[in-house]
C-alpha cells in the first residue's frame, strides 16, 4: 500500500503508491526488512504537492463534479503525493511479537503493508501499546489517536464490546491520575 | 452469586496485627461479598485461612469522588468498576492451613505471619472449611453452617465444656434455640452432663416458638437421658410435662449466704445483711423460721445489737421468701441430693420454675442448689485426686438472666462467680445465657472459654463480648451486622478461629431426627407425626 520514504526509532512516514489510499486513521500497518517486522500505528496523513514550492490551484470552475477534474487534468495524479505517518508501537524478531520499540528503524523503501485482521488480533493481545501511545509525542492529541486506534481494533473482534471493555480498563488504569484524558479517550470509543 | 472458590483479589497491604487489605477484582462485585465470609490467601509459601471483617470503597484518583463519571452509560460503568473505582476488603488471616511442617502434622495452625504481597485471594472452598473446623465426630457437634455454604461448622464438645461459655444476644434473637442446640449436643456426644435452671420452662418439655409453632424440647428426644425437676407442679401437669421431682425446698436449707445475694432484689439493707449471719449463728438451722417469728426486737437476745428498722427490714425481705410456695417448712425430700443422684447417674436435670419466673425464687433456687452441688462435686474432685478413683462426669450447670448473678456487686460472693473463675479444676463449668453481657462482671467475661452471640445492638454488650479478643474492632463490625435471626458468631476455645453460623434448624421433624442416634429411633418414632 505504500513505501517508507522517512523513518526514525520511534515512527516512519510513508508515501501511498496511489494518491487518497491512506490507511485509516489509527489503522496498525508493518513494514519488514530481512529480520525483523515493524508494527506501527497511523497516526497522521496529508496530500500535498509532489513540489515543496508548487502549491496546487483551484481548476473546478469549468468542471461539473469533481471527478470531471481529474479525468480533465490526468497529471493532476502525478503531482500530488499521499503521505502517512505511522508511529511504531512493536515488532516482531524471529516469530515473536513484542509490543516495545525495535532495535533499528525501518528501512527507506520497505514495503508498507495494512494488518490484517488476524495479525490485529494478535497484536491487540496486549495493550501495551497503549503506553507507548500516550507517552508519544504527536502533532495530534493522543486521546484521539488512542481512540481512533481502538476503534479500528475493535473491528477485527467478534464481540467488540468485550475487547473495548478490556482496553478501557487498561487505560483507566494507565491514566488513573488524568481523569479528562481517560473520560476524553473512553467518550471516543464507546459507541 | 459468587461461586465458591472464586477468586476475589490481591492482597494489598497490611499488618499481622490489622489484618490484610485486599483489592477486589473487577469481576468480584463488592455487592456480593459478605462480613463473616470465609476466604483463603495463597501466600508464596502458605495457605493462610481468613473471614472478611469489613468492606469499603476506593478510586484511584480522588478527583473521580469530586466529578463522578457518567455511570448512566454501561460502557463508562464497566470500565471504571474495579479500575479507577475498586472494593477493598479487609481480612483478618487466623489461621495457615496449608505449606509449612506443622500444619501438615498437626492441622491447621495460629498465623504467626501474613502473606506477601499480591498474593491471591479466594472464596475458600467447602474442603477448606472443613478442614478448619473438622467433620461430625464422636467429639465434634455440628452447630450450623458458615454464611452461604452447605459446610458444616462442628464445635469441639470436649473442648467446650472444659471451660464456662456464654450464649448472648438480644432478646428473640435465638438464644434458647441456640442452648437448646448445645444442650443436645453435649447430651448426644455424652461429654458432659448438664444441670438447667429452667427460667421460663423451655428446655424440659415442647414449648412455642415465635411463629407459635410447637418446638419439641430434650425431654422428649431424649427421654431416658433427662429428668424434668419441677418447682411448680401445677404448671407443668398443665403443660402435660411428664416430671420426675417435685422440688420443694425446706426452710433450714436456706444459709446466709443465699440472703446476700438476694440484698438487691429483697431491697435488704447492709445491716439486714449482717443481722442475718447474726442470727443465723444464734439460731442455727432454724433462723429463718425463728426470725420471721419474731415480734420486734423485744424477743432478741440481750447481747444482739439489730436495730428495730434493721429488724424490719430484714422481716419485710424474708416474708418475700417465705411466700414463694415451693418453700416449706420442713421439706420432704431433699431436693439437693436427688438432683446429684441423677447427676451421678449421667443423667441430665432440667428444673422447671413455671410460675415462678421472678428473679427472687430463680436467683435464691439456683444459688441454694448450685452451692451444695458444687461443695459435692469439690469433694468428690478432692476424692478423686487422693484416691485415685474416677473423678466425677463434667458438669455444666446453665443460667439464665446470668447478669444477676454475675454481675460486678455480687459475682465475687455467688457460687457462680467462684464457678466461672475456677472450677474448671473441679469439673464444674457455667453455660450463661443472657441478654445483657455488659451487666456481667469483666472478670467472668474474660475468663469464658467459647462465647456464642447472636446480635447485639448496644455498644457497652458488644464491648463486653468482646473483651479479650484479640482482634476486637474486627470482630465488632461482624457482630453488629449479623442478622436477627439463627445467626450467630462463635468464637473461642472451641472453635479454631470465630466464624459466624446459621444455625442448624431446629424445630421441624427431620432436624429432631438428626439429633437422635440411629439405635433409639424406634423408640421415639411417635414423636414425630
Amino acid at each position: 500500500m505504500g513505501e517508507v520514504i522517512e523513518a526514525s526509532t520511534t515512527d516512519f512516514v510513508a508515501q501511498c503508491y496511489e494518491l487518497y489510499q491512506i490507511p485509516p486513521l489509527g489503522s496498525l500497518v508493518k513494514t519488514k526488512d530481512e529480520q525483523l517486522e515493524l508494527y506501527g500505528i497511523v497516526y497522521n496523513a496529508a496530500t500535498t504537492s509532489l513540489e515543496p514550492g508548487r502549491r496546487p490551484i483551484a481548476r473546478g470552475k469549468d468542471e461539473t463534479t469533481e471527478e470531471e477534474i481529474y479525468r480533465t487534468s490526468p497529471q493532476l495524479l502525478k503531482l500530488l503525493k499521499s503521505e502517512f505517518g505511522v508511529v511504531v508501537v512493536g515488532h516482531r524478531q524471529d516469530g515473536k511479537l513484542y509490543h516495545y520499540l525495535p532495535p533499528t528503524p525501518a528501512r527507506i523503501h520497505s514495503f508498507v503493508y495494512l494488518c490484517t485482521p488476524a495479525e490485529v488480533m494478535e497484536f491487540s493481545q496486549s495493550f501495551d501499546f497503549l503506553n507507548m501511545l500516550i507517552n508519544a509525542h504527536l502533532p495530534i492529541p493522543a486521546e484521539e489517536l488512542i481512540a481512533a486506534s481502538l476503534r479500528q481494533m475493535s473491528q477485527a473482534y467478534e464481540d467488540r464490546h468485550a475487547f473495548l471493555v478490556a482496553a478501557g480498563k487498561e487505560l483507566a488504569i494507565l491514566l488513573s491520575g488524568n481523569l479528562n484524558q481517560l473520560k476524553a479517550i473512553l467518550g471516543g470509543i464507546r459507541g | 452469586m459468587t461461586q465458591e472458590n472464586q477468586r476475589l483479589g490481591i492482597v494489598v497491604s497490611g499488618s499481622l496485627g490489622k489484618g490484610v487489605e485486599v483489592r477486589l477484582d473487577s469481576s468480584a462485585s463488592v455487592e456480593d461479598m459478605v462480613v463473616g465470609r470465609f476466604v483463603t490467601i495463597e501466600g508464596q509459601k502458605r495457605r493462610f485461612f481468613g473471614m472478611i471483617t469489613d468492606i469499603s470503597l476506593g478510586v484511584t484518583d480522588p478527583s473521580l469522588t469530586v466529578v463522578p463519571p457518567d455511570v448512566s452509560d454501561p460502557f463508562i460503568a464497566e470500565v471504571i468498576a474495579g479500575t479507577s473505582t475498586f472494593g477493598t476488603l479487609h481480612v483478618s488471616p487466623s489461621l495457615v492451613i496449608s505449606g509449612d511442617a506443622a500444619t501438615m502434622l498437626e492441622g491447621p495452625q495460629p498465623v504467626k505471619t501474613i502473606p506477601s504481597h499480591f498474593s491471591e485471594v479466594r472464596l475458600a472452598s467447602q474442603r477448606d472449611v472443613e478442614l478448619v473446623f473438622g467433620t461430625e465426630d464422636e467429639k465434634r457437634f455440628f452447630i450450623g453452617t458458615p454464611l452461604d455454604m452447605e459446610t458444616k461448622v462442628c464445635l469441639n464438645l470436649e473442648e467446650l465444656v472444659k471451660r464456662s461459655n456464654g450464649v448472648f444476644g438480644k432478646s428473640g434473637t435465638g438464644k434458647t434455640f441456640l442452648t437448646r442446640l448445645l444442650l443436645i449436643g453435649m447430651l448426644q456426644k455424652g461429654t458432659a452432663v448438664n444441670l438447667v435452671f429452667d427460667m421460663h420452662s423451655e428446655y424440659g418439655w415442647e414449648s412455642r416458638d415465635e411463629r407459635g409453632r410447637r418446638v419439641k424440647a430434650l425431654k422428649q428426644l431424649f427421654s431416658s437421658q433427662v429428668a424434668v425437676f419441677t418447682l411448680d407442679e401445677e404448671s407443668s401437669r398443665r403443660r402435660k410435662v411428664s416430671t420426675d421431682f417435685v422440688v420443694r425446698i425446706g426452710y433450714d436449707e436456706i444459709e446466709p449466704e443465699d440472703i446476700a445475694l438476694l440484698r438487691q432484689t429483697l431491697n435488704l439493707t447492709e445491716l439486714a445483711v449482717e443481722a442475718v449471719y447474726q442470727l443465723s449463728g444464734r439460731f442455727g438451722k432454724s433462723w429463718l423460721q425463728d426470725t420471721l417469728n419474731l415480734k420486734g426486737t423485744d424477743g432478741l437476745p440481750e447481747d444482739f445489737k439489730i436495730h428495730e428498722s434493721t429488724l424490719q427490714n430484714l422481716q419485710r425481705g424474708l416474708a418475700t421468701i417465705g411466700r414463694l410456695p415451693f418453700l416449706v417448712s420442713d421439706a420432704p425430700d431433699n431436693a439437693v441430693k436427688r438432683i446429684l443422684e441423677y447427676l451421678e447417674r449421667g443423667i441430665n436435670v432440667i428444673l422447671e420454675f413455671g410460675r415462678y419466673t421472678d428473679i427472687t425464687a430463680y436467683i435464691l433456687v439456683a444459688n441454694l442448689l448450685t452451692r451444695r452441688i458444687h461443695a459435692r462435686y469439690r469433694e468428690g474432685m478432692e476424692r478423686a485426686i487422693g484416691e485415685a478413683t474416677a473423678p466425677p462426669r463434667p458438669l455444666v450447670i446453665t443460667i439464665e438472666e446470668a447478669h444477676r448473678f454475675l454481675n460486678p456487686e455480687v459475682a465475687s460472693q455467688t457460687i457462680f462467680g467462684t464457678i466461672a473463675r475456677e472450677m474448671r479444676k473441679y469439673n464444674v463449668t457455667l453455660l450463661v445465657v443472657d441478654q445483657r453481657p455488659s451487666g456481667i462482671d469483666s472478670e467472668v467475661m474474660s475468663q469464658m472459654g467459647t462465647k456464642i452471640t447472636c446480635l447485639l445492638d448496644d455498644e457497652r454488650d458488644v464491648d463486653s463480648v468482646l473483651t479479650g479478643v484479640p482482634n476486637k474492632g474486627e470482630l465488632k463490625s461482624v457482630l453488629s451486622k449479623l442478622e436477627s435471626k439463627q445467626q450467630a458468631l462463635i468464637f473461642g476455645h472451641a472453635v479454631p478461629v470465630a466464624v459466624v453460623v446459621r444455625t442448624r434448624e431446629y424445630g421441624s421433624a427431620q432436624s429432631y431426627k438428626d439429633f437422635i442416634p440411629k439405635e433409639a429411633e424406634k423408640d421415639i418414632e411417635k414423636l414425630w407425626e
